[in-house]
């Protein structure tokens, strides 16, 4: 027994050297290939909208591969990323950012999905000195602590509902309104909830309802019942997938009567899918609409990018892989206008990044932030069983007009 | 606002009602733990989680186009195979050792169920549509879900089933005999081995009723077995083992408990006060034992 298990130590031992050896031989530029590193939640809670962001990725390497890749110096090059597994765990992505970085020689990364993965990397990257260019992490905390290698190219987490507010209060003529808000306690949560705390303070609203949702909660039965009795304008819920499914399905079965429902996660949760017609009139925050009408070379409008992506992963690209897809352009324009592969130049670049995506405009601000997008805001509609997010703000963009005051359950249908 | 529930009496009826519907289907699950761990003494943390695959089988049943609802007589059938093949698998070797292996092995079965639900389902969150509307009293200002009232009735529907199949059957005076002595059931030819299996299977299976009541209820996601574990072990541990009315009143307790902690002391702390609750328990418990000298070794 105990030779066998020596056996097995001396050839376990073997192999993670060959393969250490092995992977220690990527560098940051091998041959005509850019290496950039990620760690992405394959398994574990996040992990379908890993794959999204994957898929964002993916997609983007292969558009921007096949039109000709990155030019630095005159010589062209190609993208190419190593992925590895998180298992949704912070302590285990902050590991696997310091094996890209320390091990497999890293000098580029790509974010993790979600706010909280993103803060347990952020410090590994900045220690190093890796520039790293994010799309998942949209919690307002990322932005102020002076990261310097750290860029997300998403509109941060407070923005997410502020809009909703405004929109409120210029229904109701320009006066304050009374919201009752119900947010989980978690970061990203948490952050949309001081955004609604500052919309609520400069537009002289009153906030008659402050619930705070613990992580382990599905049910939100108090919370609406508290609602029934104070009648607010608005009720802004956000608690990620779960709670946008949870809220619609309590609000309809308790027949809770709000002008306004504000809501986060709604595509991710696939709300129109899953309670159909009682998600109806939900307002929706977006990172991204496809109908939005940026544009840019590689592919072209929002349209057509969920054409493409439709057609090669079959399914309608959420938010979350579009602006991982965005991530890889910023990527691409950096390194050719640092015409170099040296850090510190790669990251001055990107500092100075301004440029149009099919994704939105991208600007950092001096957290790191992307300054130049706006939030979008999507409202649930239904021709007959079929429903659909359509976009009602900014106006700009609006394909419909936002259906205000969401008419009582007694009056639907 | 954290008192709005004295100023409106309404809001005191409807948290009363939710917290005694929602209590009434933590009360089948906590009967469920009470049962195996009064016969085989194992304290099962993968509880929620076989809730929560009783669940998804309903959520399935229910993308193929039937009713969910059917999951509550679907759902207890295959899981109660699931418990059995779970037993023979493992429990089996840990059933007479020390509870702490046992806690162990079921926190070992949990994360693989945890995983291979995330892997076969998905990790997004799901629910099922009953489209039973709602029951409004009181002018409009109680409203109760028909699927949670519905949820309670077949939970208590099937409390009573196992109340009296627990009295009548062969099966089930083996089990009590069991519970009382394993020793002397084993003597006098009671096939021990069976029992546990069978009860472990019957655990599962109701763990399979509560997690198709939950789909139509609540929401099913491959990780939040645990909290539905740690209130049937509270209510376990308030209730005694063996004993069903008590299991029954200490679920719905538990469930009013948690709504009014939820209006008192505000949402943020509704969990965190079944935890307090359990801790005060636990002392009180201890501090009667400690005067018994019941447990002194």
């Amino acid at each position: 027994m105990n030779k066998i298990a020596k056996l097995f130590v001396t050839f376990f031992s073997a192999i993670t050297l060959a393969l250490v050896s092995f992977t220690s031989s990527f560098a940051k530029v091998e041959g005509e290939y850019i290496v950039l590193g990620s760690a992405i939640s394959l398994t574990g809670k996040y992990s379908s909208n890993g794959v999204h962001t994957q898929n964002g990725y993916n997609m983007a390497v292969d558009r921007i591969n096949k039109m000709g890749g990155v030019e630095v110096q005159g010589k062209k090059y190609k993208f190419e990323i190593i992925y590895y597994d998180d298992e949704s765990n912070p302590k285990r992505a902050a590991q696997l950012a310091e094996r890209l970085i320390k091990q497999d020689g890293v000098h580029y990364m790509l974010g993790p999905y979600s706010s909280g993965l993103t803060k347990a990397i952020a410090p590994v990257t900045e220690k190093y000195k890796i520039p790293m260019v994010e799309a998942n992490g949209a919690s307002r905390s990322l932005f102020t602590k002076g990261y310097k290698y750290l860029f997300a190219v998403l509109s941060p987490a407070n923005q997410y509902l502020e809009v909703a507010i405004d929109l409120a209060v210029e229904k109701n003529g320009g006066k304050g309104v009374k919201i009752a808000q119900a947010f989980e306690q978690d970061a990203f949560s948490q952050d949309v909830r001081l955004g609604i705390l500052d919309a609520a303070k400069r537009t002289g609203s009153e906030i008659i309802i402050d619930d705070k949702l613990p992580k382990e909660l599905n049910d939100m039965a108090a919370t609406l019942a508290k609602v029934k009795a104070v009648k607010p304008d608005v009720l802004v819920v956000s608690g990620h997938t779960k709670g946008a499914l949870t809220a619609i399905r309590q609000i309809s079965e308790m027949k809770v009567d709000v002008p306004m429902l504000a809501m986060t996660h709604c595509d991710a949760a696939k709300l129109s899918k899953q309670h159909g017609k009682k998600s109806e009139f939900a307002l929706c925050a977006s990172q991204w609409h496809k109908n939005l009408s940026y544009k840019d070379k590689f592919f072209g409008s929002g349209k057509k990018y969920a054409k493409d992506f439709q057609k090669e992963f079959g399914y309608d690209p959420p938010y979350q892989s579009a602006e991982s897809s965005a991530a890889l352009l910023v990527f691409k324009d950096a390194f050719e206008r640092a015409n170099s592969f040296d850090r510190d130049a790669v990251r001055d670049a990107l500092v100075d990044t301004e440029m149009q995506t099919f994704y939105g405009n991208i600007k950092f601000g001096p957290g790191g932030q992307n300054v130049a997008k706006p939030m979008i805001l999507f409202q649930v509609r239904c021709k007959g069983d079929d429903c659909e997010n359509r976009v009602v703000a900014p106006t700009k963009w609006a394909s419909d007009k936002f259906y205000h005051p969401i008419p009582k359950w007694s009056e639907r249908s | 606002m954290d008192f709005l529930i004295f100023k409106a009496p309404m809001l005191m009826v409807q948290a009363s009602l939710d917290g005694i519907l929602l209590g009434i289907l933590f009360a089948l699950i906590a009967y469920g733990m009470a049962l195996q761990w009064g016969v085989m003494n194992i304290i099962n943390i993968a509880q929620g989680d076989l809730v929560i695959l009783g669940g998804y089988i309903a959520y399935t049943i229910y993308l193929w186009g039937i009713h969910p609802a059917w999951g509550v007589i679907i759902s207890p059938i295959i899981m109660f195979f699931v418990g059995w093949g779970l037993y023979k698998l493992v429990i089996n070797k840990v059933v007479d050792r020390d509870l702490f292996i046992s806690i162990l092995a079921t926190f070992g079965i949990a994360i693989v169920f945890q995983q291979l639900m995330n892997f076969i389902f998905g990790a997004d969150v799901v629910v099922a549509q009953s489209e039973y509307g709602t029951t409004m009293l009181f002018d409009n200002s109680v409203t109760l879900p028909n699927s949670k009232i519905f949820s309670a009735f077949i939970s208590v529907l099937y409390a009573i089933a196992l109340v009296i199949y627990m009295r009548k059957s062969k099966l089930g005076r083996a089990i009590r005999a069991t519970a009382q002595n394993a020793r002397a059931a084993k003597i006098l030819g009671v096939d021990t081995e069976k029992v546990y299996a069978a009860t472990f299977g019957i655990n599962a299976a109701l763990c399979g009723i509560a997690g198709a009541l939950i789909s139509i209820t609540l929401t099913l996601h491959p990780y939040v077995g645990l909290p539905y574990t740690v209130r049937s072990f509270m209510i376990v541990i308030v209730a005694g083992l063996g004993n069903l009315p008590a299991v029954a009143v200490s679920g719905m307790g538990l469930g009013l408990f948690e709504e009014f902690a939820d209006y008192i002391l505000g949402t943020e702390f509704r969990i965190g006060a079944v935890f307090l609750l359990l801790v005060l328990i636990l002392v009180y418990r201890r501090f009667k034992l400690s005067k018994k000298r019941e447990y002194l070794k």
